[in-house]
């Protein structure tokens, strides 16, 4: 393992942990139900960059997280987390060579897959709440995924 | 032909392929929630990871409740004033009617003593904050800062100062999640202050709407009336304001009329909330298990777990 693999290894559990900071932090009633999912969008991205190093297990832990975080079934977030972690890493060598915009169409559908994953674990624990609005988080975080992937481009640049 | 492999990870030390970290990963959360749903096995596991997680909701919560306290402290004098002002002609007022309440309790006290009755009176209450963090936004669940170490149990009562707020629904080291009266997986038994009619309140996921689904076109039951808690069951103490009825719409040819109350308690404007400790009702006086519907007047449909959140 070189060095910068240790530092690299921080930064990835620190963005995840800003994510999941990100998904508790009150929001204002009308904006609450849009909160992309940041931790996830930062799983995915250094999945796509450096999948040597972020592996599904990282994923697994910060889903888990999430899931004591906001006091849901232990288990239902790590499960969405490690199937969309699975399946970027399957497709990473394809969506690496995408342009940004079908790059971003590509996480929308990751996205949905894990609000769909979500929403059936809910319907299955008896949370069960239908409503459309539920679904906005995969539009915010498809919008705000070229803001990611700029932002990581530039912190590892620096770090490279 | 050669084919490009999906797997892009180290080709030394790969460990296992990729497909089966999937599967144990996967599965292994699906144990979890299994476990943790249907066999409700995890309490410590969940009690341990809570701790973890304690640090990260503090320090969330802790920016807002700086601002707070920066405003208390550097309130100017005439707000202060203005304040203080209103609070004496409120605690005045409150005096004026505690005096006839004082009266009106004791003598309650004594009738109910003859009937060998004064459970289901609040003994003990402590206040808790509630902390800013957002759980989820389709759920009515907050976060208090009193947990299993101040001695908060699962299915403990939580009211505000105008009703009855909601319940514990898991306790934590240093926290509780409280589950309102408005989630729609909560109902909670109630009766009319006015008629005596008991039914029960279900959440609707709208913190200003409770719904009375049970309530036939015939029942007493009007817009005004207040809804106050049976004690039935055991979770909530008897005799606190719920929710004041809002809509009664009864049309003829259907079975139950369509009823709306709104909760007296701030639901979404609370900052500080009482957990309350009672002495449960006497089971040979009221049949208040969880698990048998009350006797004497039963809704139309009893819901065996009309108090547990599920």
């Amino acid at each position: 393992m070189r060095p910068t693999d240790f530092a690299r290894r921080i930064l990835y559990w620190l963005s995840v942990a800003i994510g999941l900071v990100l998904a508790i932090v009150p929001l204002p009633e009308w904006l609450s139900p849009v909160r992309p999912d940041l931790a996830l969008l930062a799983v995915m991205y250094w999945i796509l960059t450096s999948p040597r190093i972020a592996g599904l297990g990282y994923a697994w832990l910060a889903g888990l997280f999430l899931d004591v975080l906001r006091g849901m079934t232990l288990g239902q977030h790590a499960l969405g987390f490690v199937l969309v972690a699975f399946l970027t890493h399957r497709a990473q060598l394809r969506m690496r060579m995408f342009p940004i915009l079908h790059q971003a169409g590509a996480v929308m559908l990751l996205l949905a897959v894990y609000h769909f994953v979500i929403f059936w674990t809910d319907g299955l624990t008896g949370h069960g709440y239908t409503g459309w609005n539920r679904w906005l988080p995969v539009l915010s975080g498809a919008l705000l995924w070229p803001l990611i992937v700029a932002a990581g481009d530039t912190l590892t640049r620096r770090s490279r | 032909m050669v084919e490009l492999s999906h797997d892009s990870r180290p080709i030394i030390g790969r460990g296992p392929p990729l497909g089966a970290t999937f599967l144990t990963l996967a599965l292994a959360s699906v144990a979890l929630m299994v476990a943790d749903k249907r066999y409700n096995q995890l309490e410590q596991v969940r009690e341990w990871l809570s701790g973890a997680a304690y640090p990260v909701q503090a320090a969330v919560d802790l920016p807002f409740r700086a601002s707070d306290w920066i405003t208390d402290s550097f309130a100017d004098r005439s707000r202060l004033r203005e304040e203080n002002l209103e609070l004496t002609a409120r605690l005045r007022l409150a005096n004026l009617q505690l005096q006839r309440f004082a009266a009106l309790e004791d003598e309650n006290r004594r009738l109910r003593d003859m009937r060998e009755n004064s459970a289901g009176v609040a003994d003990r209450v402590l206040v808790a904050s509630i902390m800013n963090v957002d759980l989820d936004p389709f759920r009515h669940r907050v976060l208090v800062d009193k947990g299993g170490r101040d001695g908060v149990f699962k299915g403990q009562a939580v009211l505000d100062a105008e009703g009855i707020f909601g319940q514990v629904a898991q306790v934590h080291a240093e926290t509780a999640e409280v589950i309102l009266i408005s989630d729609a997986e909560h109902a909670i038994p109630v009766q009319s202050n006015r008629s005596g009619l008991r039914t029960i309140a279900v959440g609707t996921g709208d913190s200003a709407r409770l719904s009375l689904p049970f309530v036939t076109v015939e029942s007493d039951l009007k817009a005004g009336d207040l809804l106050i808690s049976t004690g039935i069951g055991g979770v909530f103490p008897r005799g606190y304001p719920v929710a004041e009825v809002t809509r009664v719409d009864r049309t003829a040819a259907a079975t139950f009329a369509l009823v709306d109350a709104r909760p007296t308690a701030h639901l979404d404007r609370d900052r500080e909330v009482l957990l309350v400790w009672f002495t449960p009702p006497v089971a040979a006086t009221e049949p208040a298990a969880d698990a048998t519907p009350p006797a004497e007047a039963p809704p139309p449909v009893a819901e065996p777990t009309a108090e547990q959140p599920q």
